[in-house]
């Protein structure tokens, strides 16, 4: 009875939204005492201490608004919310109990079961409403939860935030069952309002306390909040937020290059590194001798950045300057100590580097080929040797298609021979050292040695690109190697089982194949992927380790690569997805063809008769798929004779004309013209729909039209397969 | 031939003519740069011992690096908390350089220091033996790097730093994680400082054979010939047969002894020569490196040797454990006899 004077469920909304009973708000500041992080990690760290301490006061009903940011410095990860409710939004509840046929009897009394649902929670049955849900009717009581102190709160889900920031990789200290970090914790500020909460972690309680500068600072300092910690910590020889010590850096580099008449050689990743290895981060200027200017810039940069961390310095027109830049964390280095001992290290690093320069060309770079032997490239796809056997053939065999297909100044002997030098650098000392100037070591060697540039410069750029936004190889016999060499990688791990799964890439396949497909786009190389995919293949098979590649695992392959190409469609040249899709759909082979033609479809679509054009191509396409098999209705041609309708007349020679034309066009690549042709079908293709009723009763009638209709859909989707694109409206 | 080449490339260059403006102020007023090599062991040796570490001496079996010390590889394991320091002279056949590079050695000399568990100022205390040996901690460029230790042929690995002096790389800071394989619990520290690298830093010398060992001798004159005869050895003289064979029977001893083990009775076990089958798997490893450096072992041979080693030092870490916890746990039969 009772039940019914409430308003049923959908009125009872109101339930988490109850208005805060006592406004109060503070700031919420947060500092997590670490040994040193690793500088990489710092700032995305930061970023997931923000997302989830931001969720979990949202969660606790705690956030008013303002949100929670977070950055970080080599020993802190710092956290402050402007405003924190002081207490939890009181909040309704609702409780669904028992079904309504079960709380109340016939005459619609109170069942003993509605009696005990109510006490249950304080109240008397007079307080049950009914809800509906989907399972039927029930009855429900509202409770008034009342919000807690946001201080008790907050002691429970700091601690659970800060255990929840992700890794890459987390140690234990006080125990095996002990809380995993990134590096011992150990301090804690957590201030609410200025006042410490009571709350702990992995053993450390937290407090008002933080501490400055490991050796220019004081170790004990007292902070109210988030500007007096600021204010105090820079005092103390710690600019905590990074873009304070970038800014730093970035004035001090730029000022003592500028003394010298030097610029510093731009590097930011070697800045953002800087700037989170250091909590007062100086720069300093230091020398060496000039002699060792004689060694290629790559290997001194590499030298200097890699292993120093140091930034090189040019001079006015360019070439290295006999200084570097170390960023120190130190106020100043008044003594000149601090240069002094860099300057040793460097000296050191250098020797070592001009030592492997002279010893390594005791011999020529061919000479290092035997040795390849007994370096393994991978378990199950035999050594480096052999690697290069296939190498060879598969860049031959590229560089002879390029020839073939018109790019004259392809060299089948160059490319043979960058490909026979390429990895010969591996077992070079100056590449055991400094492993990252692979390819770069080999094309120096290669250049001083006489070899002719376009193979040096191969050498060097064979593992390029690196990245999408990295260069490709500069020359084409650089981009013949790179190409046989990540095919020939791609295909040798999909076929022993190595393709990536999911996160796991450890090869480093997808950028291989990203790698690939930009080098193919930027250069317009005309090539077959299948047919290149396939020449790897053979080379697998035809030299060790003569492994067998099934069709299968080549057309596995090819999808990945497509899907590469789709992805720089998509991401990179801007093209719509379903126009990729149509291209795709039609055949993408030849990569270079396959973005002509997507430009050409991008270019045609905003004309006014694309979209209904291919509106219509999608419906000729479902009815010749309901039409069953070809075999039961296609004739060998369309049989004008057959026509019953000026409409079929019509739209078939209209369509052999555009077909004739598109031929002319499509030999040329000029896919727009050819699509325009294609577009001008509109009225004959409408009319043919108005007036012509396809499944005709005369069987011959029909087959014919279904013919007509299979023609033309063959014919006009070599392009691009229309039926593809998605029609702006509807 | 191909010899002379190997040869020719493991020469070093000769050491550096240009000298710092610090080191000819120096050379100029006669006076010598930083303690003497000795007295920095002396002095990192006498802080560690007032901070309550046993003092070891180095093993006599030889090692790739202080860790393995059974001071350090088998001390790590189980509960009992420790504390050591020894120095450890470390044999790296294939770093060999016939003692003509200025910076690298075939054998080269550790301060290892276990704290076991760490305390929480440990970093501070660490930079505290800096300072002991004379380094003025806020005029210098001294930073914790991120670098994780690991060792395949121990089945170990730990978290933590390379510490830089100004851009020199002076000690290994690690909170071990995992020893033969098995999680610590506590953890350990392990810090393994450079000691012939600092030595060379506090002199301000740029060719460690120049460096001074006591008050009237060199480095070189102390280590030369150990260098360039041990170098010869690995790279030219070792009989790669008798080497591999070697290793074999060191490895089956071990594995022999690892079985009887597996086979005694508790009381047997107790008195067990766990430790003597661990020597026989220290020389496993020494041997792999001259077979490494020797330039005999392909890389496939390479990772099935590391692993072979790597089993029986985890073997050797599950039996010192099972032992000790025999030592640790009251004779269970003789209680029950007591009780009846």
């Amino acid at each position: 009875m009772k039940s019914e004077m409430k308003p049923p469920a959908p009125a009872h909304k109101h339930d988490h939204t109850a208005a805060p009973i006592k406004a109060g708000f503070a700031e919420l500041f947060l500092e997590v005492g670490c040994e040193e992080i690793p500088a990489g990690m710092i700032a995305n760290a930061a970023h997931e201490f923000q997302v989830v301490l931001n969720k979990y006061l949202a969660l606790e009903k705690l956030a008013d608004g303002a949100e929670a940011f977070a950055f970080g410095a080599p020993r802190r990860l710092v956290a402050a919310c402007p405003r924190v409710r002081l207490k939890q939004e009181d909040m309704r509840k609702e409780i669904v109990g028992p079904p309504k046929s079960i709380a109340f009897d016939g005459q619609n009394a109170p069942t003993p079961k509605a009696e005990g649902f109510a006490a249950k929670y304080g109240l008397s049955v007079e307080k049950l409403y009914t809800v509906s849900t989907p399972r039927g009717e029930y009855v429900a009581v509202e409770q008034f939860v009342p919000g807690r102190a946001a201080a008790e709160r907050l002691a429970e889900i700091i601690p659970r935030a800060i255990a929840e920031i992700p890794w890459p990789k987390t140690m234990y200290w006080t125990g095996a069952s002990g809380l995993r970090f990134i590096r011992p914790i150990r301090w804690l500020v957590a201030l609410l309002g200025g006042r410490a909460l009571r709350l702990e972690i992995a053993g450390v309680a937290a407090g008002a306390s933080t501490a400055g500068h490991r050796f220019l600072g004081k170790s004990s300092i007292t902070v109210s909040g988030y500007d007096d910690y600021l204010a105090k910590l820079a005092k103390n020889y710690v600019l905590a937020p990074p873009e304070r010590r970038r800014e730093k850096v970035e004035r001090e580099l730029s000022r003592l290059a500028a003394g010298k008449g030097l610029r510093v050689n731009a590097d930011a990743a070697l800045s953002d590194l800087v700037v989170y290895l250091n909590e007062y981060p100086s720069a300093i200027l230091g020398n060496f001798d000039p002699a060792y200017l004689e060694l290629p810039e790559e290997i001194l940069i590499t030298v200097m950045r890699d292993h120093q961390k140091y930034f090189a310095a040019r001079r006015r027109d360019g070439k290295l300057a006999p200084h570097f830049l170390a960023v120190i964390n130190l106020n100043r280095d008044a003594k000149g100590l601090v240069r002094a001992g860099h300057e040793r290290v460097l000296r050191a690093r250098f020797a070592d580097a001009k030592f492997f320069w002279e010893v390594d060309q005791k011999c020529r770079l061919a000479d290092y080929l035997p040795k390849l032997a007994s370096v393994t490239f991978q378990a199950k796809l035999g050594s480096y040797g052999d690697k290069v056997e296939r190498l060879r053939a598969l860049s031959r065999w590229l560089a002879e298609q390029w020839f073939a297909r018109g790019i004259h100044e392809a060299r089948v002997a160059a490319a043979d021979r960058a490909a026979e030098l390429a990895k010969c650098d591996l077992v070079t000392d100056m590449v055991r050292e400094f492993t990252e100037l692979q390819g770069i070591v080999g094309g120096l060697y290669a250049k001083v040695q006489g070899e002719p540039e376009e193979v040096s410069w191969a050498v060097y750029d064979h593992y390029r690109p690196t990245g999408l936004d990295e260069p490709a190889p500069r020359n084409l016999t650089g981009a013949t190697v790179s190409i046989a060499d990540k095919l020939d990688t791609l295909v040798g791990c999909f076929a022993v089982g190595l393709a990536p799964t999911g996160s796991s890439d450890p090869f480093g396949l997808r950028r291989a194949g990203l790698g690939i497909v930009k080098i193919i786009l930027e250069r317009k190389l005309p090539v077959s992927l299948s047919e290149s995919i396939s020449a790897a293949a053979r080379g697998l098979f035809g030299y060790a380790p003569k492994l067998k590649v099934i069709p299968e695992v080549e057309k596995s392959v090819f999808d990945f690569l497509i899907d590469r190409a789709r992805y720089i469609f998509l991401e990179r040249e801007g093209f719509a997805y379903d126009e990729i899709n149509a291209v795709v759909a039609a055949g993408a082979d030849d990569l270079v063809d396959a973005r002509d033609r997507l430009a050409a479809v991008r270019e045609i679509r905003k004309t006014r008769n694309f979209e209904p054009l291919a509106v219509s191509f999608k419906r000729v396409r479902k009815i010749l798929e309901k039409a069953g098999s070809p075999k039961t209705w296609r004739f060998p041609a369309v049989r004008p004779e057959l026509f019953q309708e000026e409409a079929e007349r019509r739209l078939h020679a209209a369509a052999q004309r555009a077909a004739q034309e598109a031929e002319g066009h499509k030999k040329v690549r000029g896919y727009r013209e050819a699509l325009q042709g294609i577009a001008r079908l509109r009225p004959e293709v409408d009319e043919f729909f108005d007036r012509v009723l396809v499944m005709a009763d005369e069987e011959d009638i029909r087959r014919n039209r279904l013919t007509l209709l299979a023609e033309l859909l063959r014919e006009f989707s070599t392009i691009a397969d229309f039926s593809e694109i998605v029609a702006a409206d509807k | 031939m191909k010899e002379g080449v190997r040869k020719g490339m493991r020469k070093g260059v000769k050491s550096e003519t240009v000298k710092s403006q610090v080191q000819l102020e120096k050379a100029k007023s006669g006076k010598l740069a930083g303690p003497s090599f000795q007295d920095l062991i002396l002095e990192l040796q006498k802080f560690w011992a007032d901070r309550d570490c046993v003092l070891q001496q180095p093993y006599d079996v030889e090692v790739g690096a202080g860790t393995m010390h059974p001071e350090t590889f088998l001390r790590v394991l189980g509960p009992e908390p420790y504390r050591v320091a020894y120095v450890q002279p470390s044999r790296r056949p294939a770093d060999g350089r016939y003692g003509e590079n200025p910076n690298r050695l075939y054998k080269h000399l550790q301060l290892q220091v276990i704290l076991k568990p760490p305390p929480a100022d440990i970093q501070n205390l660490y930079l505290q033996s800096i300072q002991a040996i004379g380094i003025q901690l806020s005029e210098h460029d001294i930073r914790f790097e991120e670098d994780n230790w690991e060792s395949p042929t121990l089945g170990a690995w730990g978290i933590g730093w390379q510490v830089l002096l100004d851009g020199l790389e002076i000690t290994q800071f690690t909170y071990f994680q995992q020893c033969g394989g098995i999680d610590l619990d506590p953890v350990s520290v392990e810090l393994t400082y450079g000691l012939d690298r600092i030595a060379a830093y506090l002199q301000n010398v740029d060719n460690v054979f120049d460096l001074r060992w006591s008050r009237d001798r060199r480095y070189g004159e102390v280590r030369l010939a150990e260098e360039q005869q041990f170098s010869a050895y690995s790279f030219d003289y070792a009989n790669a047969e008798i080497t591999r064979k070697l290793f074999d029977l060191h490895e089956r001893e071990a594995n022999a002894l690892l079985e009887a083990f597996g086979q005694a009775s508790e009381e047997e076990k107790r008195r067990f020569p766990v430790l003597a089958a661990y020597d026989q798997c220290l020389k496993c490893s020494h041997l792999f490196n001259v077979l490494d450096s020797r330039g005999v072992i392909s890389v496939t041979e390479r990772a099935t040797l590391i692993g072979r080693v790597r089993q029986v030092a985890c073997r050797i870490a599950k039996a010192y454990l099972a032992q000790h916890e025999l030592a640790s746990a009251p004779p269970q039969e003789k209680q029950a006899e007591a009780g009846a």
